[in-house]
């Protein structure tokens, strides 16, 4: 990894001052080590016209990988960081910010005791990062440096050249300049925002990070337009990182074992936690429109089936009336999320007594759900495919027989009225279909008809006249107690 | 009474709950320990100072109990005999205790140690812990013993046996006996008939089509009827007669049907109604003698409700028996056993509903039974229905034991018009009925044939749950995943990894002489299940829609989106199979068959685009720039050379590294540019071929591409190798130079034997595979092949990773074995379920 900064100059104020203000002499190449490789500063040109400091980290990524291998997968913050292949070698990451901080950490605290005056002095500088892995792409690139004053010039690099269809990296080759900005200034903006712009960190975010951050931001970051942004990236992967070394590690192997991305199959939770934080408003009519009608039922042994990260058990404890709430899901990582997120460690004995937690899975029939009143199916079906459908109505409509269930599921036809979702796209990257009112509601008859239920419909949301809700809902009510073949 | 020297024989039941009942001082502890074994018997004594400290608190007496019949309730659930050390003398004890046999449908049985008052007080008087014992104590138990005496076998006891005085006791012995139903010495073979409802000629057609001559088979094999011989069809005495005949002559066992069991209470005088046919046989009987109607009370009064039979494979009843009920003897298991269970309800026609016991049945024996009528005998859950209905107008059906093979003859008529029509019962299979979570969930034990017991996780069958419920094709489609391969031995060649040498050698020291080495595709994993037709599929596999088969993944997903696009694989193939006449030469209607489908680039394109691709990118970006600033450094006399060396040789790895993933990438449009290199025929109907010969495996693969037309299916080269032979091994290890050489993945070694044992009898790898040095780039990282990254590479631990491919290779081979021999799905999905929760192991990714 790699990144140059230059300098102009005139005889009266020579370019070569770099090497004061970086404390490092344009003549001799100098090398350090750091905790992953060695990191080189040399001067690849050292005139009074024009000089640039380079910065190489020689990266070891065999160590990098077996550092973390003696505590197991789990020895590594981040999944990437545990494979020979990664990007970390080439990529200006965390790993350079760090070298950068330590290589240069007079620089970037503006201290030159030789020459006082000259941190304080604006000059013309120059940045180049060859290769910048930017989540976001140039836009957000611009969007970060341009409000600081930086001139931005942000090229996505291809994927392969001889793949033109893969189309671009997640790699920017980015060059930035400006007349206004002191070289401390340009070493903490480049500390702070190539990590956010990676995404990603090689050490574990400690708590005193946000101090870090409060004083290596001093002075632009508040004022930033993009300060939630920078802020939640440079922070918020605290939690996610010890995460993933600890929980998905099951998953991580089978994704492994079938050359698939993880994120392709530990998707059960949204990546995006803000986004769940305040919950969109039809999040919340839905989970209303649930508990009228389970009320209406008068259920008080409720299963919420597909729980998730245990938004609607939360709802339900709420209600003294629900006397047992089951929450299931097939997700390990959504159940430690919705016992977080309920507390259960710390919820008294008889408010927890009225709540269980576990894993579960509606392919298969499932002894430990018969006898509940009710059952909520919500946002639950168009996960599975098609050709799996009939086994989970089997487990619930057959087997568990709860007196009442409910599903929930999108409405396709309303998807036109989403102004941010393009046409023909399913409103999650795991919806598996969509149904239209009619397909949903020739399904919700069938089953009823099979398994002795009789079903109602109701609309959740703005029931828009021509294409109807966002949501629909099916509440099915038992009216043969017993089915001859319910097992 | 027996002679008194020789003292009183005590028949005890193998499987019983023994209640010894005797005043304190009585001897019941020293009798329990003569005469059992120190773990079959639990003390209340015991249990009183597990829970207090003190053996004699009397305060602790309720939790003692309760801890002596968890105890005691526990034995019993796992078959084992219990004797119950306690006074037991009141009836509200023992009543317990009774309660307890019952509920795990053992017999109670009683021992009394009547002694006298007197020595029960020496003897207390004599230990210093009872010493102080009360006389009263001793008074009111002795009181209360002499009360309870007459009422112990109406209180429930089926055994009482009561041993007056001390000298009776001292003499006493225990002798064990079986149980009735235990048969499990008897290992047939066996022809198990199913109901026959007085269809004589029927039965003596069958009888004869199963080689009986006479009721006597010439190979000595054993008829077993489960019952229903009389009642509505034509001659219910010709079957009696032929019947009996065999049981007496030890040609035949029997068990009793609903039917007998009424008619056997006719004989006896009591009152029923003579419904449901029995009208008929009274009326037959009528002719009959009173000699021969006194021949058959007999018979029907002895006859057993249910056997366990064949080492405790076979269970043979009339109307079925879950698990927990096998061999073991209560009044529910005896009506379970002649009338299954009900719902309660009734039915339209005005009959109970039958509660479908065989679809929760989950127990390794095969139960196999009549009762109900169902138009064919299908397997259920290891369960197997023989009533066809013969005197309704269906057939009289026989399955043979062990062959598991049924043979049949139809009804020469109508004899008895049905209430009801004849419909299947036994749901399963066709209905997409889902597999119970209890197959699968938690720690589990899977017993497989070629490696005993493999153990699973609770974490990793968890993950397992997730990707099998999210993500799994329909399981009727998965009945088999891949198991993980090992790498060879790390070499010590200069320059390289892994090497083929070590491959050679490891099956050498195994004692495995002949391989092959089958050349890697590196594409991705494929398992393509492939039916003659959707006729097939939904006949075998009970799937309908059309589906002919499946195409799946390493971890059981749809290799394809595109449902029509792996139709149109499975088409092709479906195509080349028949050109080839494969369905007749292995006589099936569908294969399975291990494959590697390519290009890699075709599935892995989310991981080469967002990891290969990427370093690619960026290493692309980064190294020219860094070389050019390091030359300019130089120029002004920079001492960087050393810096300069080291990146230029980085920016060759580099390149060599974007290379060597380039290989395994190419566009596809459709089908245009995909290939499919099958490398094993895994199964077909009623056969593994996990077994057969890489040679003769390879003979037949080959002939099925050379008749695929569509330019889909790709031959895997290979060569032959002589471990032993040192030029063979030398032509072996220059053919996968020449292979990796020009960028080839590599090859995998394997035994031509295919199953193969080494001299200790454990199972050999069935493959090794030994990879490429710039393929392994992809693998290492770019710069792995740099001396001093090798070094620290050579130093990884392939233990537990042979360890896993073992044990998923057992797994493997188990569900491919229970796939061919017809068992239920769950005990196929059980298998397949386990190779993907080994799959999520802790086991070094790059091995």
């Amino acid at each position: 990894m790699f990144l140059t900064i230059t300098t102009t100059g005139t005889p009266e104020r020579p370019a070569t001052d770099l090497g004061y203000l970086l404390h490092k002499h344009p003549g001799k190449a100098q090398a350090f080590s750091t905790s992953y490789g060695t990191a080189h500063v040399l001067y690849p040109e050292a005139e009074a016209q024009r000089c640039t400091a380079a910065l190489l980290l020689e990266v070891d990524a065999v160590a990098l990988v077996r550092r973390g291998k003696g505590k197991g997968r789990g020895g590594a913050p981040d999944a990437v960081l545990a494979q020979y292949v990664n990007d970390r070698p080439y990529a200006a990451s965390s790993l350079l910010a760090v070298a950068l901080s330590n290589v240069f950490s007079s620089a970037m605290k503006g201290v030159c005791n030789a020459r006082p005056e000259l941190p304080g002095q604006a000059r013309p500088l120059r940045v180049e990062v060859p290769a910048l892995p930017a989540r976001g792409g140039p836009d957000l690139v611009r969007g970060l440096f341009e409000p600081l004053g930086w001139a931005v010039t942000a090229e996505p690099v291809p994927l392969d050249t001889a793949f033109p269809e893969w189309g671009d990296s997640r790699y920017v080759s980015l060059v930035l300049e400006s007349d206004t900005l002191t070289v401390a200034e340009a070493l903490r903006h480049l500390y702070v925002l190539l990590p956010v712009l990676d995404d990603a960190k090689h050490y574990w975010v400690a708590p005193d990070e946000v101090d870090k951050l409060l004083r290596v931001g001093e002075g632009w970051l508040p004022g930033h337009p993009e300060q939630r942004l920078i802020t939640s990236r440079y922070l918020s992967r605290r939690w996610s990182l010890t995460r993933q070394a600890t929980e998905r590690l099951e998953l991580v192997r089978l994704a492994e074992t079938d050359d698939s991305e993880v994120e392709e199959i530990d998707n059960a939770v949204e990546a995006e936690t803000e986004a769940e934080e305040k919950p969109t408003p039809l999040a919340v009519q839905r989970r209303e429109a649930i508990v009228t009608a389970l009320r209406q039922a008068g259920a008080a042994r409720v299963l919420d089936l597909g729980c998730g990260q245990g938004q609607l058990v939360q709802a339900l404890l709420k209600d003294p009336a629900f006397t047992e709430i089951v929450g299931v899901d097939v997700s390990m990582r959504a159940l430690t999320i919705a016992s977080r997120r309920l507390k259960l460690d710390r919820m008294g004995e008889r408010q927890a007594s009225r709540v269980q937690l576990f894993q579960g899975s509606l392919a298969y029939t499932d002894a430990r759900l018969k006898g509940y009143d009710a059952a909520v199916l919500s946002e639950v079906i168009e996960h599975l495919d098609l050709p799996r459908l009939p086994a989970l109505e089997y487990a619930v409509f057959g087997s568990a027989r709860p007196r009442t269930v409910l599903v929930t599921t999108p409405n396709v036809e309303y998807n036109v009225r989403w102004e941010s979702l393009p046409a023909g796209h399913v409103r999650h990257g795991d919806h598996r279909f969509e149904w239209t009112r009619a397909e949903f509601r020739a399904w919700a008859e069938a089953v009823a008809e099979r398994h002795g239920y009789a079903v109602e419909f109701v609309a959740v949301g703005p029931d828009d006249p021509e294409v109807g809700p966002p949501t629909q809902m099916a509440v099915f009510t038992m009216t043969t107690p017993k089915e001859a073949k319910a097992a | 009474m027996t002679d008194e020297t020789q003292g009183r024989v005590l028949p005890v039941t193998d499987l019983s709950l023994v209640v010894l009942i005797g005043a304190s001082g009585s001897g019941k502890s020293t009798f329990a320990r003569r005469h059992f074994k120190p773990t079959e018997v639990i003390s209340s004594d015991f249990c009183r100072g597990l829970v207090s400290d003190d053996e004699n608190d009397q305060g602790a007496t309720r939790d003692a109990f309760d801890v002596l019949h968890y105890i005691a309730g526990k034995r019993l659930a796992a078959g084992r005999r219990t004797v119950v050390d306690a006074t037991s003398v009141q009836s509200d004890a023992r009543r317990q205790l009774i309660d307890l046999a019952r509920q795990y449908d053992v017999l109670p049985i009683a021992i009394v140690l009547d002694v006298p008052e007197e020595v029960c007080a020496e003897r207390n008087a004599a230990r210093t812990d009872r010493a102080d014992m009360p006389r009263r104590v001793i008074h009111r138990h002795t009181r209360e013993l002499r009360r309870s005496l007459r009422h112990l076998e109406r209180e429930g006891f089926r055994k009482v046996h009561v041993l007056r005085g001390v000298d009776e006791v001292e003499h006493a012995t225990v002798v064990t006996e079986k149980r009735f139903n235990d048969l499990t010495h008897l290992t047939g073979p066996f022809d198990i008939i199913g109901d026959i409802h007085g269809c004589s000629a029927e039965l003596e057609s069958l009888l004869a089509k199963l080689g009986y001559v006479d009721g006597v088979h010439p190979e000595g094999r054993t008829a077993v009827f489960v019952g229903d011989l009389v009642d509505r069809g034509p001659d219910s005495p010709g079957v009696l007669r032929r019947v009996m005949a065999m049981v007496k002559s030890g040609n035949a066992l029997c068990v009793p049907g609903n039917h007998e069991n009424k008619y056997g209470r006719y004989l006896r005088g009591r009152k029923v109604q003579h419904t449901h046919g029995l009208a008929e046989t009274i009326e037959q009987m009528a002719g009959e003698s009173e000699e021969f109607l006194a021949e058959v009370r007999e018979f029907l009064d002895g006859l057993v409700s249910h056997y366990v039979l064949d080492g405790g494979r076979l269970v043979v009843c009339h109307a079925g028996l879950p698990e927990k009920y096998h061999g073991r003897t209560s009044g529910r298991v005896r009506s379970h056993a002649l009338y299954g269970d009900t719902t309660g309800e009734t039915d339209e026609f005005g009959l109970p509903v039958r509660y479908p016991w065989a679809e929760d049945y989950r127990g390794r024996a095969a139960v196999v039974y009549g009762h109900t009528p169902v138009p064919e005998a299908t397997w259920l859950n290891n369960t197997i229905c023989l009533d066809t209905g013969a005197v309704f107008g269906g057939k009289l059906t026989a399955l043979r034991w062990p062959e598991r093979e049924l043979a049949e003859v139809p009804a020469e008529r109508v004899w008895y018009e049905p209430t009801k029509p004849l419909r299947s019962e036994a749901p399963g299979g066709q209905d997409g009925r889902p597999l119970d979570l209890a197959d699968v969930r938690g720690r589990r034990v899977v017993e497989t044939r070629h490696q005993g017991r493999v153990a699973i996780r609770e974490e990793n069958a968890a993950a397992a749950l997730e990707v099998m419920s999210r993500f799994a094709v329909d399981p009727r489609l998965l009945p088999y995943l891949p198991p993980t391969m090992a790498p060879t031995a790390t070499s010590h060649v200069e320059g390289y990894l892994e090497h083929p040498a070590e491959a050679f050698a490891q099956y050498k020291d195994d004692g495995v002489a002949r391989v092959v080495c089958e050349e890697k595709h590196m594409g991705s994993r494929a398992v393509a299940l492939v039916c003659r037709d959707a006729e097939a599929a939904r006949k075998r596999f009970g799937v309908g829609g059309g589906t002919t088969g499946s195409l799946y993944t390493r971890t059981g997903r749809p290799f394809l989106d595109d449902a029509a696009l792996t139709e149109e694989i499975l088409d092709r193939l479906r195509t080349a199979i028949g050109e080839a006449g494969l369905w007749d030469e292995l006589e099936t209607d569908w294969l399975l068959l291990d494959a590697e489908l390519m290009p890699w680039s075709l599935k892995a394109s989310g991981l080469l685009r967002s990891q290969y691709a990427a370093v690619g990118a960026a290493s692309g970006a980064v190294l020219p720039q860094a070389l050019s600033a390091l030359r300019s450094a130089a120029d002004r006399g920079v001492d960087v050379a050393g810096l300069l060396t080291r990146t230029g040789e980085r920016a060759t790895d580099a390149a060599a590294f974007t290379e060597a993933y380039r290989r395994y990438c190419w566009t596809t449009d459709g089908l245009e540019g995909v290939r499919l290199a099958p490398f094993q025929i895994l199964a077909v109907q009623g056969r593994s071929l996990a077994g057969l010969p890489h040679d003769e495996q390879l003979a037949l693969l080959d002939r099925l591409v050379e008749h695929d037309g569509s330019g889909l299916l790709q031959t895997t080269r290979r060569l032959y190798v002589d471990t032993a032979d040192p030029e063979s091994v030398r032509a072996g290890v220059d053919w996968w130079l020449e292979m990796t050489g020009r960028g080839g993945e590599g090859m995998v070694v394997k035994p031509v034997g295919a199953v193969v044992r080494d001299g200790q009898g454990r199972l050999v790898q069935p493959g090794i595979k030994c990879r490429g040095r710039e393929y392994l780039r992809i693998i290492y990282g770019p710069e792995y092949t740099r001396p001093e990254n090798l070094a620290r590479l050579r130093s990884r631990f392939l233990n537990h990773k042979r360890s896993l491919a073992i044990r998923e290779y057992a797994l493997g081979l188990e569900a491919l074995d229970r796939l061919a021999e017809g068992e239920p799905l769950w005990r196929v999905h059980e298998a397949v379920f386990g190779v993907l929760a080994l799959e999520s192991e802790p086991v070094d990714p790059r091995l």
